[in-house]
């Protein structure tokens, strides 16, 4: 049963490949599905060229007769079928030969294998000497990674309930356009039609399901999309800041590292021996950072982050 | 749904067919085993797909469109185990690569770069990179996946000479920094295994300091030093869920009021329980191992934390932050 079936697509795929011009439905019939009733052959015949088209073969579509628009014709050209000339070399064929271990996602480390497949038949030798690698691993452990990845490969727009902070979720309509990582957690970038701009979504405040809201190619991706720069740019802007602080020996060891410079013995706001440090840091909150040393450390400049330190503070003691 | 099963059946069968070909194509003299190693699947599978491939062809029905395989040199036992297929040469280059295969094979090729630890690797990846970017651009469709910040490489160096001590049952020597106690501690470590957490790589491990086991997170660990000597203790690592600041013993319940501004911690930090209260406000219970660890977060998220009980952690905090506050004075 199971050959019978690889034979028929392996024969539908040879003929539509071999043939310069569109086939008829009705000469794929009568060659490949001779048997079949009306119904079988058109239930068979669909899900055969999806089954092909899922491997990644791409059928077209046509005319065969251009007076006769409505009688459509199917063709795989030779150019689109085959993988481009892309000529490995032993070294480069190792490195793709190793991608199949990086992805810990099923769906991912499944279609990776099945690319290195496609790549190694093209007959690049492995060649697995000394490569100084260590093996990074990929995992997606929310659950709408899928859906979000398959949404932007087919531009399908999806709906979903979104909890930002400690709003409630709203229901958000997005296209999606791709998924990113950024400190090991996954998010997905799109645009929002309702807020009619691009957005980005954390995949772990998603709430219940994420369903499909339109039909694959509803909408384009515009040219040019660099999911990773739009990911960093909707990210809270780091500031570079230069400060002066005062801390106690041996603690902060944080603030220490990568310090521009660090004098000892500095007599402090308590007339204690301090540790005199100054650095430069592109920080989203230098202030938070110096206050959970508590007493163990003293902004000396500039002034705006001092007082911020102070006003928080006092923020607790009113 | 629109996640697809896993290649199964025929669809399976088909897709090795399309890329035995063009591998037959360009190798010499392909033997059986060789074969069946390299597609990963038993010889006498892959002498069932020739015959189904024996059976197909250009739809003419004469044998000579059909597509030759020499299943004689394959089942004689006088044979030479030499596949031979001819009469296919319009399928004797590879299908093109999916929009899916593309990107996951394409991210993958990312994250090695990452993990290259020497420029002449990384240059080959490099290229294999630029080879496989520029025929999927060639395609339908680029890659929408991005792999993220780049692990550093010498965190995942250290993660491997770690995963081989595991392996290889040494002793490990760690200095590792306290965040709570804001201090670097040395120590002596039977290693068990790497688990990973939201994003953080952790070591379980036996702590011969503390006499009891300990997570160490990998990026707070200034140097590890693989030991000579065998590791004394022997249990296998512990299960990482469903959180780490719930595996330490005398653990107390605090009750937090969480202004809107520091509501990330319910997302950053395991927490028990989140009621929503007045004005934004919402109120977190989670389990505290250190009271210095919370006076600590207390302070980073001032003035948008407060303790509503139990009292003994909000006076902690009370009084560390007067204290801290008395260092700047009276400000005019």
């Amino acid at each position: 049963m199971s050959a019978q079936k690889t034979e028929r697509l392996m024969n539908l795929l040879i003929m539509l490949l071999v043939q310069k011009r569109y086939v008829t439905k009705e000469r794929i019939r009568d060659i490949l599905y001779a048997d079949s009733s009306d119904e079988a052959f058109e239930k068979m015949f669909e899900r055969d060229k999806e089954e092909l088209r899922s491997l990644g073969v791409p059928i077209e579509v046509g005319t065969t007769d251009p007076l006769f628009e409505d009688d459509p014709g199917y063709r795989i050209s030779p150019s689109e079928f085959a993988l481009p000339d892309i000529n490995l070399t032993a070294d480069e064929a190792s490195v793709v030969a190793l991608a199949t271990k990086v992805w810990e996602h099923a769906r991912l480390a499944e279609a990776t294998s099945e690319a290195v497949r496609k790549l190694s038949a093209a007959g690049a030798e492995l060649d697995v000497t000394a490569l100084d690698l260590v093996q990074p691993r990929l995992g997606a452990d929310e659950p709408s990674f899928d859906i979000f990845l398959e949404a932007a490969l087919e531009h399908a727009p999806v709906v979903f309930d979104y909890q930002r902070g400690s709003h409630a979720p709203e229901r958000r309509h997005v296209q999606p356009w791709g998924v990113v990582r950024s400190s090991g957690r996954w998010y997905v970038v799109g645009f929002d039609t309702d807020r009619d701009d691009e957005r980005v979504f954390r995949l772990s405040r998603v709430r219940g399901e994420v369903r499909r809201d339109g039909a694959p190619g509803s909408y384009d991706i515009p040219d040019g999309t660099d999911v990773r720069a739009i990911a960093g740019r909707l990210a809270p802007e780091r500031t570079e800041l230069h400060a002066v602080l005062l801390l106690r020996p041996g603690t902060g060891l944080p603030l220490r590292r990568g310090a521009d410079t660090v004098e000892t013995g500095v007599s402090g706001p308590d007339g204690q021996a301090w540790d005199r440090v100054v650095l430069t840091r592109a920080t989203v909150d230098l202030a938070a950072e110096v206050l959970s040393y508590g007493p163990d450390a003293y902004v000396v400049e500039p002034g705006e982050l001092r007082d911020a330190v102070v006003a928080r503070l006092d923020g607790v003691l009113s | 749904m629109s996640v697809r099963q896993p290649v199964q059946g025929a669809r399976e069968q088909v897709a090795r067919l399309l890329a035995l070909v063009p591998y037959l194509h360009a190798h010499d003299q392909v033997r059986l085993d060789e074969a069946a190693a390299a597609f990963g699947v038993t010889e006498r599978q892959l002498v069932k797909d020739l015959r189904v491939l024996f059976m197909c062809g250009l739809p003419g029905g004469y044998p000579d469109d059909l597509i030759d395989v020499d299943i004689d040199a394959l089942e004689d036992p006088e044979g030479d185990r030499v596949i031979r297929v001819t009469n296919a040469d319009y399928l004797s280059r590879p299908l093109r690569l999916t929009p899916t295969e593309a990107t996951a094979v394409i991210v993958a090729l990312r994250a090695l770069r990452s993990g290259a630890t020497s420029d002449a690797t990384r240059e080959v990846v490099d290229r294999a990179l630029a080879k496989l970017e520029q025929a999927a651009a060639e395609g339908t469709s680029t890659p929408l996946v991005d792999p993220g910040d780049a692990p550093d490489a010498a965190l995942l160096e250290l993660r491997a000479r770690l995963q081989d001590a595991v392996g290889r049952q040494r002793q490990v020597g760690l200095v590792y920094y306290v965040p709570s106690r804001d201090e670097e501690s040395v120590r002596v470590v039977d290693p068990r295994g790497l688990v990973e957490e939201a994003g953080s790589i952790y070591l379980d491990a036996w702590c011969h300091l503390a006499e009891a086991p300990r997570w160490f997170r990998l990026d707070r660990i200034r140097s590890a030093e693989v030991l000579d000597s065998m590791v004394t203790t022997t249990e296998g690592p512990r299960e990482l869920a469903p959180g780490i600041f719930t595996q330490e013993e005398d653990v107390a319940l605090v009750t937090l009021d969480v202004a809107p501004a520091a509501y990330w911690i319910t997302e950053y930090y395991p927490v028990e329980a989140v009621r929503p209260g007045k004005a934004g406000h919402h109120q977190v219970d989670l389990l505290v191992a250190d009271a210095r660890w919370l006076t600590r977060l207390l302070l980073r998220l001032a003035p948008y934390a407060r303790v509503i009980a139990p009292s003994t952690y909000a006076e902690a905090f009370a009084a560390r932050a007067r204290e801290t506050r008395a260092l700047y004075g009276s400000v005019e």
